[in-house]
């Protein structure tokens, strides 16, 4: 179970005096306090966790949050930014006497510039709005969180987000120019611009990933991107989880790098096949989806080369599409995955731990056998390609033990990562949910370090304080959430 | 003094003995890069020569691990050897900054993030960095990110120590994301445009489906100097496909008939890594010996404009980067150098001083100043990191 930090008793006493202040710098629907209101922001994407926050500020504008932050940092409120909500790590979970800043309403796009592939938008437009803005132009915006109708520009910085597309294109990180942000000062400053590779040191670096808690974003410059000529996906389905590994293995290793390389376990296929109807093999033990681009030839030519690398591997069935519509319906279950998933299971965790490829085969056997042991289920979706795995565990929310039970496991399966030579998190974020397991892949004086440069921008630990890193004092942070129902 | 060292531990043992005595340290690896940005007066110097060698390279996993002080060109080899490369495709400057007769050194290209022509397709090096292991100015062992390709895990300090020049710690070891190289590499060159009309070139090929690779612009007497483009006459924009042998001639024909520029000629995979590397590498500008040398980051569209800008002066300038990276050679003189500011600065770009006596590096702007509010935080995190101020003094800042 989380714990969160006290409540600053002496914050929660001037809760009315805060709401005043905040609505002195917002127009009227720009401040929510009523309780009833508030229960809409009390999770986010990871159910499991609630809290209601003191208040809610809806900024529309850069010097809303220049004012906010600067009347919080003012007052010693603590501050949860918050994009959409979609979160899988508890990164927007509130706090009891903290507010949360929400960005939905920045949700304009500030300039389109195709001649040098380059659009600003402020933070709380969706990743797929920017898409959406280009695309008569045949434009696109790369990282493509499977979120991505939902999540928003400034929670994907927040995460330095990924998708199916990322094994090409790389990460939010790969993709950002340039970012306006607000200090907890109230100080607005630009980072980056237009322009690559700005002299001194990178903040736009540093800032993506940063979870909230270094500065709040308002506006973000994208690379955009021309589309390819076309693209197409095949499908290649085999005996066990280890020949699909190596496959992956043999796919990396031929030069040729596809646009996504997905994997997808038994209970993953299965899940995905009855939700969606793809046409997927039920006799499969694992399935690939692989995705190249190019003019038609051209794909023809790198789908031959795959088919031929996955025929090595005594595949079960091979199906390259032949049209749009065929690459969609390939497509469509796994995009689906997570409804589908819902479908047998309504609660579930989704993990993201990323280990070498190498070290697939193993990770996935042990993975079911770990949830045998303590009677659970686990789909594995996930990008092969470059390692980052999401098992999905299934439990029930209505019986505490079944959610402790998956707490538990989730945790040994990232250690598990960790063991191997990976990582706890790939893309998803440390949030609150791997805050407790950051000292299994770091050591003290490492977090040490990196808590030394969070208060480089926030002394005060305002901004979102109580994710990432081990609460401090875990006798001041008594207080346990309570559960979902 | 310089302290030899040949293992981590050595290294940060020098840490502490630098921080116990609080003398300054200057940290390099083969010091081929020390003419760039200011000038370190420290009485130490830290060298990570000695830490040398591959660690890990798994080319199935796209990962290679290496020691700080490992030769380029070991692990440019060790790439090649397995048909994979740097992604980034870092630049020797030997020919600007001059031979030490000491190949650089792995943990040089991460601390100065110097990127060659692929950067505008494929990112620079701090894109490519997954892992990396330093000394901070606590003498203590910090890593962050590691060996695997995504990685969210805590605060990315791959990319703050990246392009830090050293004033941040002692990188020790490096993981980096690599690619298989392409089959081969095609070149279309596009002769006769001026610098606005190959930037507008550049930018439709850059912003079309076939995944080009790298867009530069080449004045008349470049182009005259490469004895791959033998027979091309006057400036000429270059754009680069690396694909599969099918794909290259496929898309370079497509471009070259979009673009219909009469003379227009094609380089093949020898030619065009010929071409490439001495753009990298900023040969087109080692003719001028005596000048100073800046690095200018704009918009794409903006860069002719700043070349334009600084003509008058004298200065000779070729694109990069699709027009977004100007390479320009002028007078050594703070006059000079105020307009290269004043013009990088006119279109929101940014600027590095990157060759110049240590007299006109002393005393002007080598990159940009940050406004009051972020040199603050710069203050705070240089100091969060190296707490006695030790490391590479005025390197990036005069007061940092
Ligand atoms: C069904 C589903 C599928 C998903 N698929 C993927 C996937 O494929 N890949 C992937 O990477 N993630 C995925 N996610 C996770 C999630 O969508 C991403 O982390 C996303 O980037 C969060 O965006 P958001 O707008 O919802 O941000 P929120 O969840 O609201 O916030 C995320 C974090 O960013 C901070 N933040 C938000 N906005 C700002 C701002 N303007 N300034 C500073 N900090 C800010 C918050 O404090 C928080 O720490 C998925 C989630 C769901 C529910």
């Amino acid at each position: 179970m989380i714990r969160q930090p006290d409540p600053k008793p002496d914050v929660m006493r001037r809760r009315d005096s805060i709401v005043a202040g905040l609505r002195k710098l917002l127009p009227e629907s720009g401040v929510i306090a009523e309780p009833l209101r508030l229960k809409p922001y009390e999770t986010d994407g990871l159910t499991a966790y609630r809290q209601v926050p003191l208040a809610v500020a809806l900024p529309e504008t850069t010097e809303q949050v220049a004012a906010i932050l600067r009347f919080c940092h003012q007052n010693g409120v603590r501050i949860v930014p918050r994009g959409a909500g979609t979160s899988l790590s508890g990164g927007a979970l509130p706090l009891e006497d903290g507010i949360v800043l929400g960005m939905m309403r920045m949700k304009k796009i500030l300039d389109i510039d195709f001649a040098d592939r380059c659009a600003t938008v402020q933070a709380g437009v969706t990743n797929i709005g920017i898409t959406n803005a280009v695309s008569a132009n045949n434009f696109f915006y790369a990282p493509d969180p499977s979120s991505q109708l939902a999540c928003m520009i400034g929670g994907n910085v927040g995460m330095n987000s990924g998708g199916p597309h990322c094994l090409k294109y790389g990460v939010t990180a790969n993709n950002l120019l340039g970012l306006k942000i607000v200090t907890i000062e109230g100080e607005i400053i630009d980072i980056g611009g237009a322009h690559l590779d700005s002299a001194g040191y990178d903040w736009l670096g540093l800032l993506t990933g940063s979870e909230g808690q270094l500065a709040v974003v308002t506006e973000v410059t994208v690379r955009i991107l021309h589309g390819p000529e076309g693209a197409r996906a095949m499908l290649a389905a085999f005996k066990s989880n280890e020949i699909a590994g190596a496959a992956v293995d043999a796919i990396i290793s031929s030069g040729v790098i596809p646009v996504a390389l997905e994997f997808m376990d038994r209970p993953a296929i299965h899940a995905c096949e009855e939700f969606a109807h793809a046409g997927y093999p039920l006799d499969a033990e694992a399935m690939l989806i692989i995705e190249v681009e190019g003019s038609v030839t051209e794909q023809d030519i790198l789908l031959e080369k795959l088919s031929d690398i996955c025929r090595r591997f005594d595949p079960i069935s091979i199906r390259v599409s032949q049209s749009p519509e065929e690459s969609l319906a390939i497509w469509k279950g796994r995009k689906a995955a997570f409804g589908a998933v819902g479908r047998i299971s309504p609660d579930y965790l989704c993990m993201d731990g990323t280990i070498p490829t190498s070290r697939l085969p193993e990770v996935l056997r042990r993975t079911q056998e770990m949830a045998a042991a303590v009677n659970l289920q686990v789909a594995n979706i996930f990008h092969a390609g470059d390692g980052n795995l999401h098992p999905l565990i299934m439990y029930d929310a209505n019986d505490p033990a079944s959610l402790h039970k998956a707490e538990v496991l989730g945790a040994d399966l990232l250690k598990l990562c960790v063991e191997v030579g990976g990582c706890l998190t790939g893309e998803h974020g440390v949030g609150v949910e791997k805050r407790d397991l950051m000292h299994v892949q770091f050591e003290p004086h490492e977090l040490e370090q990196q808590r030394r440069i969070k208060s480089a921008f926030d002394p005060e630990w305002l901004l979102n304080p109580s994710k990432v890193f081990p609460l401090a004092e875990p006798a001041v942070a008594a207080a346990v959430l309570p559960q979902a129902a | 003094m310089t302290l030899p060292a040949t293992t981590e531990d050595q290294i940060a043992a020098a840490v502490a003995s630098a921080v116990a005595a609080r003398e300054p340290v200057h940290v390099q690896g083969n010091g081929t890069k020390a003419g760039l940005l200011r000038p370190v007066q420290a009485a130490r110097t830290i060298s990570t020569a000695g830490l040398s060698g591959i660690t890990l390279y798994a080319p199935k996993e796209l990962i290679i691990s290496a020691r700080a002080g490992t030769p380029m060109p070991e692990i440019e080899a060790t790439l090649t050897e397995a048909g994979q490369y740097m992604i980034a495709e870092p630049p020797d400057l030997s020919a600007l900054l001059g031979a030490t007769g000491k190949p650089q050194t792995l943990g040089g290209v991460v601390a100065t993030n110097l990127s060659g022509p692929r950067r505008v397709a494929r990112g620079a090096i701090r894109d490519h960095v997954m892992g990396i292991r330093a000394i901070n100015g606590r003498a203590e062992l910090i890593r962050s990110g590691g060996r695997v390709l995504k990685n969210v895990t805590g605060l990315d300090l791959c990319k703050l120590f990246t392009g830090s020049y050293g004033t941040l710690g002692v990188i020790t070891e490096i993981t980096l994301k690599v690619l298989p190289a392409a089959e081969a590499t095609g070149t279309l060159v596009l002769p006769g445009l001026d610098a606005a009309a190959g930037i507008a070139a550049m930018s439709a090929a850059l912003g079309s489906p076939f995944d080009v690779s790298a867009a530069a612009w080449l004045p008349a007497e470049a182009v005259a100097a490469m004895p791959a483009l033998d027979g091309v006459s006057g400036s000429a924009a270059l754009i680069r496909i690396e694909e599969f042998a099918d794909s290259v001639t496929y898309r370079i024909g497509r471009l070259r008939d979009q673009f219909a520029v009469p003379g227009a000629v094609t380089l093949g995979t020898e030619a065009s890594r010929s071409v490439w590397r001495d753009i990298r590498d900023v040969r087109p500008l080692a003719p001028h010996a005596q000048d100073a040398v800046w690095r200018v980051s704009v918009r794409p569209s903006a860069g002719a404009k700043v070349i334009d800008a600084l003509r008058p002066l004298g200065a000779a300038g070729f694109l990069d980067w699709g027009g977004g990276l100007v390479w320009l050679a002028g007078p050594a003189d703070a006059a000079t150098h105020l307009r290269v500011e004043a013009a990088a600065r006119a279109v929101g770009g940014t600027w590095t001083l990157l060759r110049a006596p240590d007299t006109l590096r002393a005393t002007v702007r080598v990159i940009p100043d940050e406004p009051p509010a972020l040199a603050r935080i710069t203050r705070e995190v240089k100091a969060a990191m190296d707490p006695a101020g030790i490391f590479n003094p005025g390197r990036l800042y005069a007061d940092l």
